[in-house]
Parts: structure tokens; sequence; C-alpha cells
């Protein structure tokens, strides 16, 4: 047993962290997060070099990473930063390009920007409810559908996209440019798509893709937990600052046990996320795979809400204006719960293990 | 980053389980299952196996006779006494005053004390909280006087656990009014027998006689029963609540619980179909899962950290507050789970051989009422909070 990180993801945190400190902090994410393109390519050239995407894959596939603890290690990092940039999409293409065993060299320099294309208008979530198809045409096939909340969509070069093939889900390569692609920025930064295609030429890149999906699925949910174990930290320590300087009846509002015990009820769940979300990390390659994502993506959905709210609520007012970081982070953890399923679905996945078990 | 337990580890989980396989009375993990009250005769005769295994004081240091074990050591072997059903250890000799002992007790102290508590001629409980002194323990007023070579004891302690068992009480008393309260008091050793002593029961919540008060009139003391030094009792005190948080999280327990909890969902039917298969039940139990899961590798992560700094830190707090409540959750589902069932009182049904309820569950409702101690003992939640907000958040 060994919780301590590897010197190798030590330095990839380390790194990661300051450069975000210095080059991404909260005002210039402020900028890009809000408007199309929700993307700085400079920043994003940078954070490729320190080795970011490389993280995500193995080293077979042309990374040095790969593990669910390097994808908890650069989401963490771009989590506490609030970073908007297009990773969540470069992570799950990655996992499918590996279990596709093809090429990422691209996707792992940051030379082109990946999106996933899973969920739909009326299946947010679920694989088997895809409605999108896939028609052989030629030499390759065409795509036909809506895909629904692709998140980096809006920045991407290439998307993977999720379609019906024979009656069962394909996955397939489609050009940004062959694609008819509506981009808009989010309630909490970053920027996500609707993707309509029409006879849209597309190559075949995973046939029988459940599986590959699902892992894709469990990876980019493990990173949205790891991001959420970021933001929540760090809108604590802003909200324990707070409690330390604001003044009110004279005295710190922290000394007030009312608020207190509140803080260390955030506390509590924030540990508890960050326990899920190692299991989960350490469970990412083996069977138990989805149960354990679930496991972690409801808890943290809870938790993120839940200090979310209440960092709001200790704040008072100022933490309900623009300008104060406290509510992007607030935004950030309310809505990254909807994200890839939600804590209701998730729970639902662990319940139907209760049932087999 | 890695979860798995070293091979030495797995090894040792395995001579654990197997041992307690061969060794734990099934008449006694039976009646551990059941959930009704334990004993003192189990409570001996369980305490004397381990013990003739050397496996019985597994906090004390080698030199007195402990096993030697690291952290995630006495972590395994609670997880597998669980798992088997063993009895809780009575930790107040053992888990309690035998590490005060070690730590501040004089060689005589350790060498007439220690054994005896090994061997069980000793039955000891705690004298800390008063009538008006719980979670704000250092206004305790019991009084020890100091008349030659004894002190004279006046006062009362509560909340005494299986105090009906014992012979022995180590007490907190006030030795010095005049200075600031944490400096006044001392750790004393009573013997029970000695006059002036009347121990009451109190009735619990479901009915059970598991706590008890105290009174102590013109009690006489040696004076060489002091632990430690006079009015430096608070530092042990403190000592002594760090060794009450091992296995604080109680997830043996909670794992325990929950096999209990979804065995009983699948056995009882409602609506037509097991209640496992109920959605609103079945969201209790998952989100229970859930949290304990976490809790699992909060407690690992701890107890890494405890190994590697050679003391568990504040933040074990965590634990007591979060692991207490998990618990209570489960004991909350398993009442639930039963229904009206659960509401005869246990062994009032069994007359005449007319029961109702799956077997082996007469005992829910008390379980559930009974537990509700662990969010206020060993320092109340609250009291937890406050520590948490001193040490971790610096408010």
């Amino acid at each position: 047993m060994d919780f301590n990180l590897t010197e190798d993801r030590r330095m990839l945190q380390d790194s990661l962290t300051r450069y975000l400190g210095d080059k991404y902090p909260v005002d210039h994410r402020n900028k890009v997060a809000y408007e199309l393109p929700c993307h700085d390519p400079a920043k994003w050239g940078e954070m490729a070099e320190l080795g970011t995407l490389f993280a995500l894959a193995p080293e077979d596939a042309g990374g040095f990473g790969g593990t669910g603890f390097d994808l908890m290690v650069v989401f963490e990092a771009l989590g506490r930063a609030l970073n908007p940039e297009p990773m969540l999409g470069a992570a799950m293409a990655s996992r499918l390009l590996t279990k596709a065993g093809a090429d990422q060299e691209a996707l792992l320099s940051g030379a082109t920007k990946y999106a996933v294309a899973v969920g739909e208008v009326e299946a947010p979530y679920e694989l088997d409810e895809i409605a999108s198809t896939a028609m052989a045409k030629g030499d390759g096939h065409v795509l036909s559908g809506r895909k629904s909340s692709v998140y980096g969509g809006q920045a991407a070069d290439v998307i993977l996209v999720a379609a019906m093939l024979d009656g069962k889900p394909a996955v397939f390569e489609v050009q940004a440019s062959d694609a008819q692609i509506a981009g808009y920025p989010m309630m909490d930064g970053g920027g996500a798509a609707e993707v309509l295609l029409d006879d849209t030429p597309a190559k075949l890149l995973i046939a029988d893709a459940t599986e590959a999906l699902n892992d894709a699925l469990n990876a980019g949910a493990l990173a949205l937990c790891a991001e959420a174990v970021g933001v929540m930290e760090v809108t604590h320590a802003i909200t324990l600052d707070y409690l330390r300087t604001r003044k009110q009846f004279g005295v710190p509002i922290g000394k007030f046990q009312v608020l207190q015990h509140r803080a260390v009820d955030m506390l509590t769940e924030i540990e508890q996320s960050r326990s899920i979300t190692i299991k989960a990390a350490s469970e990412l390659d083996g069977p138990e795979a989805a149960r354990f994502v679930s496991m972690a993506k409801n808890l943290i959905g809870r938790a993120a809400r839940l200090v979310a709210e209440e960092a709001i609520q200790m704040h008072g007012g100022i933490a309900m204006t623009w300008e104060y970081p406290v509510s992007h982070y607030a935004k950030r953890l309310v809505m990254l719960d909807a994200q890839l399923g939600d804590t209701d679905y998730h729970l639902s996945r662990v319940i139907a293990g209760l049932k087999a078990a | 980053m890695d979860l798995s337990f070293s091979a030495e580890d797995n090894a040792f989980r395995e001579e654990v389980r197997s041992y307690l396989a061969e060794n734990l009375p099934k008449r006694i993990s039976d009646a551990v299952r059941n959930g009704g009250e334990q004993t003192k005769e189990m409570a001996e005769e369980w305490h004397a196996i381990l013990n003739a295994k050397g496996w019985l004081a597994t906090t004390w240091g080698v030199e007195f006779g402990g096993p030697g074990w690291t952290p995630v050591q006495k972590h395994i072997f609670e997880e597998e006494c669980c798992r088997a059903y063993a009895p809780r250890i009575v930790p107040f000799g053992l888990n309690m005053l035998g590490p005060v002992l070690q730590a501040f007790g004089s060689k005589e102290q350790q060498d007439y004390y220690l054994p005896r508590i090994l061997d069980g001629t000793d039955w000891w409980c705690q004298g800390y909280s008063e009538p008006g002194a719980g979670s704000d323990l250092a206004s305790l007023k019991t009084r020890a006087v100091r008349e030659g070579d004894e002190y004279v004891i006046n006062g009362q302690k509560t909340w005494t656990t299986l105090g009906q068992h014992a012979n022995k009480i180590f007490c907190l008393c006030r030795t010095d009014t005049e200075v600031k309260q944490q400096e006044g008091i001392s750790f004393i050793l009573v013997d029970l027998d000695t006059p002036g002593i009347e121990m009451r029961p109190i009735r619990l919540i479901e009915g059970g006689h598991e706590v008890n008060e105290v009174f102590f009139t013109d009690v006489r003391v040696p004076v060489a029963n002091l632990v430690g030094e006079e009015n430096k009792g608070w530092t042990i005190a403190k000592f002594l609540l760090t060794h009450e948080r091992t296995g604080i999280a109680g997830v043996g327990f909670s794992m325990q619980s929950l096999e209990e909890v979804k065995a009983l969902a699948r056995k009882i039917r409602r609506n037509g179909r097991p209640l496992i298969e109920d959605p609103l039940f079945a969201a209790r139990i998952a989100q229970a899962e859930i949290d304990l899961e976490a809790m699992k590798i909060t407690n690992l992560r701890m107890l890494f950290k405890a190994q590697q700094q050679g003391a568990p830190g504040p933040e074990t707090s965590i634990l007591k507050i979060k692991g207490t409540v998990i618990h209570q959750e489960l004991k909350d589902l398993a009442r639930r789970a039963l229904g009206p069932v659960a509401a005869p009182f246990p062994g009032a049904m069994t007359d005449g051989n007319i029961m109702f309820g799956p077997e082996g569950t007469a005992n829910n409702a008390a379980r559930y009422f009974n537990n509700r101690k662990t969010s206020i003992f060993g320092g109340s939640n609250e009291i937890q909070r406050n520590i948490l907000t001193k040490t971790m958040l610096e408010l």
C-alpha cells in the first residue's frame, strides 16, 4: 500500500500546477472560458509541451502514462486552476484510439484536437439509446444524426462519433470540417458543441465498440471526478481564507461555530471524494471499473454540490458576483455533475450491481 | 499510488483468517451475529483465547507482551475479527489503561498491572465523564484530597461502560482547585472493592444494562495509585483519547452491517418482490455502500499516514464523524428493512416458539437505538468538529 504519487507523476503535477498558476490564472481563464472558441491555442501548445497530453496514453500507444492515476493527476491540476481547455475530449479520444490500436501522435503532441461524441439529446448518457446511424458508402461510411453536448467539440479538429452500425454502437472518425458544428460556451465556462451529421463522410475506427465506449466514458467520468476534487479543494481553501478575514459583529466570521462546523463538513466530504476517486482510479483498467467509477461520480455529485452551495452561502453576497473567483468555481462544481452521467444516473448503475450480486 | 496490500500483509490476513476459523467458538460468533448483549463470560473466554496466541494486546509494545504489529496489520486484524463475528475486545484495560501505564506508569505499576490485564485478573472500567462534565471533560469535579499516604476521593462518575463486570476503575480526579482547570487533574487507579464506592446501573434507551454511575464517598486510595505526576492527568487523558481513536472509523463493523442489511433485503419481500429490488430502498443501500467504500479508502489513507509519521494525526476526527454516521445509517436500514417485525422487545416473541421475521433479527431495533451512542461517546461528533476546526482549518 502506498498513497504517495510516483516521482514522475509528482513532477508532472508540480509543473502543470505551476504553469497554470503562473500563465493561466483565473482572470485569464475567465476571458477564455466564456467566449468561443473557449480555447487558447498558444496556452494549449504550452500545456502539451509540458507533457500533459502524453500522460493520457500508455507507453505502447506513444504516451508515458494512461493509468487512472495519470488521469487523476492531470485533471486535479486542471480543476485547481479551473482550466477550460478541451482536455476531457482528448482524454476520452485517447482511450478510444488506444483500444483501436490507431496512431495518436497528433493527439498527444497537441497538434490535433479531438472531441468524443456519444450522447444525444434524447439519450445524454446511454449507449443503447443511440439513434445516430452509419451506412457503408464507397470505401468508407457516412453518418446521420445529431450528437449533443460534445465537450470540446467547438474547438475540435477531429470528432470521434458513436453511431449504430449493424445494430451495434461503432466509433467513427469525422473531420470537424465535414460536419455541421454549433459550438457554444457553457454556464460554467469551457465549450461544447451540437454536432449535426447528414450523410457526413466518416472513417470506421472500431466496429463493435460497446466495450471501448464504456471504457472511454469511465475514463471521462473519472477525469471529471479528479477535476472536481481539485475544484473543491480550492473552493474550500478560498472559503477558509474568507472566514479568517471577513469581520462581522467585530470578529472574523470564522469564529462562529455554526460556520466552523459547516466548514468541517465540507472538508470531510472533500476527503471522501478524494478517497473514492483514488479507488476508481485504481480500478479503471479492471473488471469493476464501471461500478467504482459510478460510485465515485455519485459521491462527487453530492459532495460537489454541497461544497459549491456552502461556499456561496458562507461567503454571502460577494460569492454571487462575477468578479469573485468562488462564483466560477461553484458553477463548475454544480454543472460538472451533468457531464457523463449525473448523481442519480450513476446511483442507478450501482443499484443494478446490487441486484446482480 | 498503490492500493493493494503487500504480500506479507496478505499472508498475515490469511493467517488471521484461518486462526479465527479454527479458534473462535461458533457459540460466541453466533451470539455476536445475533446482536444481543454479550456476557462477561463470553468476553473473558475470547480474551483468554487471543491471549494464548499473543494477539490480545494489539496496541502494546513488544516489550510488554504486544504482538508488534504495524498499523496496517492491526487494521487487518480488526477487519478479519469483524468478518468472523468475533466479540469486540473490551478496550478499557487493553487499549486504554495498558498504553497509559506503558507511557506514564512507574516500573512497579507496569510490572503489577499489565500482566493482570493480559490474563484477565483485572477488568478495568473508565471513570472520566461526570454528570456535569461530558464534552467539557476538564470541568470535572470529583475531588481527590491528599491526606498522608492516601487520596480521599469524593464525587460521581457516569457512563461507566461495563462497570458492573469490573473490579477496578481508572479515574480523572481534581487534585488542585486553585489553578487552570486542565492543570489540576490527576489520573488515579482505584480498586472497586474500596469502602465508599457504590455502582448503580443506568438502563439505556433500548432497555439494556451497559453503563453505570459510580459514587465515591470518602474513598481512601494509596498515593502509590497515582499514575504519572500529580496534576498532570490531563496530558494522560488526551493521550488516552488518541488511543481510543484506533479503529475509530469502525469500517469492519460497517462492512458487517452492510452485509446484514443486504441479506435482510434479499429475504424480505415488499410489493411482491425482494426488498433489495425496491428502488427507494435499493437507493438507500447503494448510497450507504458508496459512502462506506470511500470511508475504507479514507481509513487506509490515514493509516498509511500514521504508519509513515509514527502517530495518527488530528484528521482522524474525520474518521470518527463519518464512520459513525455511516454505521448509524446502516443500523437504521436494518431496522427499516424489518418494518413492523423490528418492533417486539428482543425475546418477547420467542416464547412458545412464535417467531416472526427472519431468524437472528430480533435485536435490530435495539441495535439501532443503542448505536445512537457512537456519535456521542469518545468525544461527540460536535467536539470532533471543534478539534478539526482548530487543527485542520485553523479558524
